[in-house]
């Protein structure tokens, strides 16, 4: 509570506070341009975790849906291979669902090719069953065998399947983007504390002076803190914009769905970005603010 | 509030053994001072003198005995209790202390500004600068001040919050002796007024003179002990 109300007052400013502090040349450029480039560096984290996240996400939908088994055969043979297929995939484990795709369907899927009037059947179309499996999966090769002895006009396509690796991969690659993002801050927060205990180091006797004529350790720390608070927040905010305006200027090619070229904010995704500088900030705050009380507890 | 001792001294000091080292620098000293009072400190060079009046506003604690200031005991102050106290105390320091980076009016009235007060008016500014002789100095920065300029303003900034206690730490070393006599007059006056002084000096006119004007006791620390030092003052 007392944080807050010291956040609250901090916001407020005070004139003569900041006065009473000279100024830190050296340890301001460094805390701007610090914050600046871990916002920058955040920033592309954030894209690669978001782009990860959306790849992982797409490619696991279109898994849900799986497999299809295309039989072909001789007219008169092909009822009795499909229903062989059927009994084989009914007793084969990790299969869920298994459906002969209807007439009606196949022309629906054949239509943006050949259009509405397609006479089905004259031609000599395969059979398609739309498999769906169990969580666990089944064993392709397995099957891929009984249906070689038994079916032998089937053909099993199970082309989504390898795409299991790479989604796990993506989703990987997401929690790795985010741990950048905790290191980043880890880091900022350091180096702050570095830059804060140095310029607090360089004041020991403007705050001796402050101390001995009744200043509140308070009054002192939130001098030195509502300026590297300031000096945090005023560069990540020109980190995340500069970084915000590079990945706008990414070239596009989204239609690919290719890895790179996803790289980027998507809808409401560019608003996660405008948190990185109160972060800043905050981590700005709490990091100088330990740095002030440690360094206070050294003068009476 | 701080609450104060049946006694109602200011500022006591009882059996005080006080050493920056192993060997005691002061010990088994005891002080009292009333509101109101007036008391010299006289002593060699190296005595100690400093050294007790750093005891008096808690920046430095006994190592055995008690100091307590307005009746609260300086080593069980808490850091915020410490600021609070040292408001109704104006020290002026030996070496002065100022912010190198302000003006000397803004040095002034640094007390009030970190106790959230508003700042002394034009006028209560032009008047102090003008008691101490500054006026034309307002806007220069400590470091381009004599060291009788600096010794002034010192004066002018304990001053400023109207203390009950007032510390000053060889106050005339480096002003001549009209200045003295200026500064001396302005400190009587305040005690006058209530305030209890303490004045570190080696300036043995400086005292003679004062007594002509006030009571003042004077103490004298030897042999890590303090003494009330004879009449013959
Ligand atoms: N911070 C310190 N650390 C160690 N020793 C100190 C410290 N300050 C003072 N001393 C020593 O303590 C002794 C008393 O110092 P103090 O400043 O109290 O003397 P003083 O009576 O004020 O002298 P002067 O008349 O020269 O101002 C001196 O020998 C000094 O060297
Ligand atoms: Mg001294």
């Amino acid at each position: 509570m007392s944080r807050l109300r010291a956040l609250l007052l901090l916001i407020a400013g005070d004139k003569q506070a900041d006065r009473v502090v000279p100024p830190t040349g050296f340890t301001a450029r460094l805390t701007v341009f610090a914050a600046a480039a871990m916002a920058f560096l955040v920033v592309f984290a954030l894209a690669f975790s978001m782009a990860t996240g959306r790849l992982a996400e797409r490619w696991g939908s279109s898994l849900a849906q799986s497999s299809t088994i295309r039989v072909s055969a001789p007219e008169g043979q092909l009822d009795t291979q499909v229903i062989a297929v059927m009994d084989i995939l009914r007793t084969t484990p990790g299969i869920a669902d298994a459906r002969v795709i209807t007439d009606d369907e196949q022309r629906a899927l054949l239509e943006p090719w050949f259009g509405p009037d397609l006479p089905l059947d004259t031609l000599p179309l395969p059979r398609l069953i739309a498999v769906t499996e169990t969580p666990e999966g089944y064993d392709s090769a397995g099957l891929r065998a009984r249906l070689a002895g038994e079916a032998p006009g089937a053909v099993l396509d199970d082309h989504t399947r390898w795409r299991v690796p790479l989604v796990r991969a993506a989703g990987r690659m997401r929690t790795l983007g985010l741990v950048a993002m905790g290191l980043i801050a880890a880091t900022t927060a350091a180096m702050i504390t570095l830059a804060a205990s140095a310029a607090l180091a360089a004041n020991a006797e403007v705050i001796r002076v402050l101390r001995l004529v009744g200043a509140r350790d308070a009054y002192i720390v939130r001098a030195f803190v509502r300026r590297f608070t300031l000096r945090a927040l005023a560069g990540a905010a020109a980190g995340t914009a500069l970084a915000m305006l590079a990945i706008a200027l990414l070239p596009r090619a989204e239609t690919a769905g290719g890895f790179l070229t996803g790289l980027g904010f998507v809808g409401l995704g560019w608003l996660w970005p405008l948190a990185i500088p109160p972060l800043a900030g905050l981590v700005a705050f709490l990091a100088t603010r330990r740095a002030a009380f440690v360094t206070l507890k050294e003068t009476r | 509030m701080p609450k104060r001792r049946q006694g109602q001294d200011v500022i006591d000091f009882e059996d005080v053994t006080f050493g920056y080292g192993d060997t005691p620098l002061l010990a088994g000293v005891s002080l009292h001072l009333a509101p109101g009072s007036f008391h010299f400190l006289t002593g060699p060079s190296g005595a100690g003198k400093t050294t007790l009046l750093r005891l008096c506003y808690a920046d430095l604690t006994p190592d055995q005995g008690h100091v307590a200031l307005f009746g609260q005991d300086t080593r069980a102050m808490s850091r915020d209790d410490v600021a609070l106290a040292r408001r109704r105390i104006g020290v002026v320091h030996q070496d002065q202390k100022f912010l190198d980076h302000l003006p000397l009016a803004e040095n002034l009235a640094l007390p009030l500004t970190v106790s959230g007060q508003p700042g002394p008016s034009e006028t209560d500014l032009a008047e102090l600068l003008r008691w101490v002789g500054l006026e034309a100095q307002a806007e220069a920065l400590p470091p381009a001040l004599s060291g009788g300029e600096r010794q002034r303003a010192a004066l002018a900034r304990a001053i400023i919050m109207s203390p009950e206690i007032i510390l000053a730490d060889e106050p005339t070393g480096n002003v001549d002796w009209e200045m003295s006599l200026r500064l001396l007059r302005l400190i009587v006056e305040l005690n006058r007024m209530g305030k209890t002084i303490l004045i570190a000096t080696h300036d043995l006119n400086l005292i003679r003179t004062a007594k002509q004007q006030v009571q003042a006791r004077v103490l004298r620390i030897s042999n890590r002990q303090l003494h009330q030092a004879g009449a013959d003052l």
